[in-house]
């Protein structure tokens, strides 16, 4: 007994040793991807200690330092309320990258889901999927997704969901082209013969071989996310001042452009451009290694 | 050709049934009771219960959304609370805003994008391939507010270029008469070129800005079709009988490389709508995404409506026109249809 799990663990710790390999030999590859990744790790630690290692509080003010510029106290310098902007920016990555974890996450679950059950079932699922698809396709999409908020109400909540519901066409169009050319392949066949079920089949054998496929789908779609989600925020929706968030803070420094006091909207428009680019060019690292020939 | 013409409208009539539907959904899923919202604060709930039937409001879902496009086909978009007006009258004195800056934007845009693609396919490598790789890639990570503002501080603050970032015309102009509504187009005809001038100047950095957000997926269409059409044999044969390189890029291979790029056109629009409202926003554009914006902060729900509706109308329309297009341009796509 003892013997078969320390060999499972065995084979375990191998097959981790090469996933670390084979990612090592990916981003030594390509060293774009490999910068990428780079900012993409800076991303995630600002995200998770950014709020308890940065130098000021980001709510408080101070009106005797507002306006400043860049310094050496204050890296970014400080808004119209004397709040460290630095600061601020970085306590902001969290709540945007929780934004758009979440609204990708969801709309892989809708969006995958259903594409990868459209693909496998076709039939009624496949046009009902399609036409939903299809409808949402029909709207611009940011224009859609402010209809979405406006009538769902105005919370941080309706912006994930809303950024979800425009990414879903881009979802379910993959993943049921994915699963459709799967659908009679012959480890479906085999899977069937031993008596599977058709939704075994599907969860089971079906879906993890797309899955590749959808993670460089969610990495692509996560810098629109970003974006899409930033937009909202910086015409007034979601995220409420003082809360600390690009686009709002952009929002917020847009005003004072035109007197020349530019850092307060540049450094955080800076961050949401840097975290965007970072997602897209992962992205694209990501479907060099899953689908060489699309290589552009 | 116009059977060609009607077929794709048949095609695109589901779209349009489905937006209805969509924006419909919409209105009924305003937070809270949307009777209360409409009768306002203070109103006592005799008052509530009036609005109600009167929005038909106590009818079922299928009566209501019958309602709602009787009321749509007579142009009945409901009133904007904030300012008291029909919500159609509004959106359509706005459009013409609207419309100019997003056709400038994409003329000035598909001028760049373009040419940059064409240049960069026709040498692989080089130094233009790789500036169209970076502005591909770049261009799609730049939030468009952000862009907008950094033009702003640099030709308005730093250099002093353009004019402040507030609306279609310096206050000391009039408006010409309304023509088009276009301000380039009204005051070229009337012959006032100072107006023309002045309208030109408060486009640029709208339009710039728009430009450079659409001119990625442009750029990378055109260099990837024009890439592949440079690789197929007839280019080789008109290369063989001894054209000169201009002619064969542009007479044989520019013209069939077109035809994926206004496929993209489609997807381009589809960001340059929704990017258009950002822009307004930033440069105080009396478009109707700034009113959608205005109404939205109000939590005025009409003109919302109102806007996702026609957005979507003529996304939809815009669709159908490149389909079209794309007919009169490939003759195969008229004979297999």
């Amino acid at each position: 007994m003892s013997d078969i799990a320390s060999a499972k663990a065995e084979v375990h710790a191998t097959g981790l040793a090469a996933t670390i390999g084979h990612v090592r030999y990916v981003l030594g590859e390509n060293r774009v991807t490999g910068f990428a990744f780079g900012l993409f790790v800076l991303i995630v630690l600002a995200a998770l200690i950014g709020p308890y290692v940065v130098p000021y509080d980001p709510l408080a003010s101070n009106t005797a330092a507002a306006l400043k510029g860049p310094s050496a106290s204050h890296w970014f310098g400080t808004d119209q309320l004397g709040r460290d902007i630095f600061s601020r920016v970085i306590v902001a990555t969290r709540l945007d990258f929780i934004i758009a974890v979440s609204s990708v996450a969801l709309v892989f679950l809708m969006g995958g889901l259903a594409g990868v059950a459209a693909g496998f079932f076709g039939g009624w699922t496949d046009r009902v999927v399609s036409r939903i698809a299809d409808t949402i396709m029909a709207f611009p999409l940011f224009v859609l997704a402010m209809g979405i908020v406006a009538a769902l109400g105005n919370t941080v909540q309706n912006i994930v969901l809303a950024t979800a519901i425009v990414n879903f066409p881009l979802y379910a169009r993959v993943a049921r082209a994915e699963a459709n050319v799967r659908r009679e392949a012959g480890f479906v066949q085999a899977a069937r013969l031993s008596g599977n079920g058709e939704a075994r089949i599907l969860l089971g054998h079906v879906l993890p071989n797309i899955m590749p496929i959808m993670i460089v789908q969610m990495s692509l779609t996560m810098g629109y996310a970003i974006l899409n989600a930033a937009g909202l925020s910086f015409i007034g929706l979601g995220v409420r001042p003082p809360t600390p968030e690009w686009g709002i803070m952009v929002a917020e420094g847009a005003a004072f452009m035109v007197s020349g006091e530019w850092w307060i909207a540049f450094f955080p428009g800076l961050a949401l451009m840097i975290a965007v680019f970072c997602f897209n060019l992962l992205g694209d690292g990501l479907r060099d290694i899953v689908d060489p020939q699309r290589r552009t | 050709m116009w059977s060609m013409a009607l077929r794709r409208m048949m095609v695109a009539l589901p779209s349009l049934v489905g937006v209805v539907i969509v924006t419909f959904l919409l209105t009924r899923a305003l937070p809270g009771d949307p009777a209360a919202y409409f009768a306002g604060p203070a109103a006592s709930r005799e008052a509530i219960e009036q609005i109600r039937v009167k929005l038909g409001l106590d009818q079922s879902l299928p009566v209501q959304f019958v309602r709602y496009v009787a009321d749509l086909a007579r142009g009945d978009f409901g009133l904007s609370l904030t300012t008291g007006q029909p919500v159609l009258t509004e959106i359509r004195t706005r459009l013409p805003a609207s419309a100019e800056l997003t056709l400038l934007g994409l003329i000035v845009s598909m001028g760049i994008a373009v040419p940059l693609g064409i240049i960069a396919a026709t040498r692989p490598g080089s130094l233009v391939d790789h500036a169209c790789r970076v502005v591909a890639t770049a261009g799609v990570s730049l939030p468009v507010f952000f862009t907008g503002l950094i033009l702003v501080y640099v030709f308005y603050y730093l250099l002093g270029f353009a004019p402040a970032p507030l609306g279609r015309l310096d206050i000391f102009y009039n408006a010409p008469p309304q023509v088009t509504g276009f301000y380039l187009i009204d005051s070229a005809i009337i012959g006032d070129w100072e107006v023309f001038r002045a309208s030109l100047k408060q486009l640029v950095l709208p339009a710039l800005t728009l430009a450079i957000f659409s001119l990625a997926p442009i750029a990378r269409m055109t260099r990837a079709s024009m890439l592949a059409v440079l690789a197929s044999d007839f280019v080789r044969t008109a290369r063989a009988s001894g054209l000169t390189p201009f002619t064969v890029i542009v007479t044989y291979a520019f013209r069939n490389a077109m035809l994926p790029v206004i496929t993209t056109l489609g997807m381009v629009f589809s960001f340059l709508l929704g990017a258009n409202v950002l822009v307004e926003k930033v440069f105080a554009w009396p478009g109707i995404g700034s009113y959608a914006v205005e109404a939205l902060i109000a939590s005025d729900f009409a003109p919302v409506q109102g806007f996702v509706l026609t957005m979507a109308v003529m996304y939809v329309a815009l669709n159908l026109l490149i389909d079209i297009l794309y007919g009169l341009i490939d003759p195969r796509v008229r004979i297999e249809a």
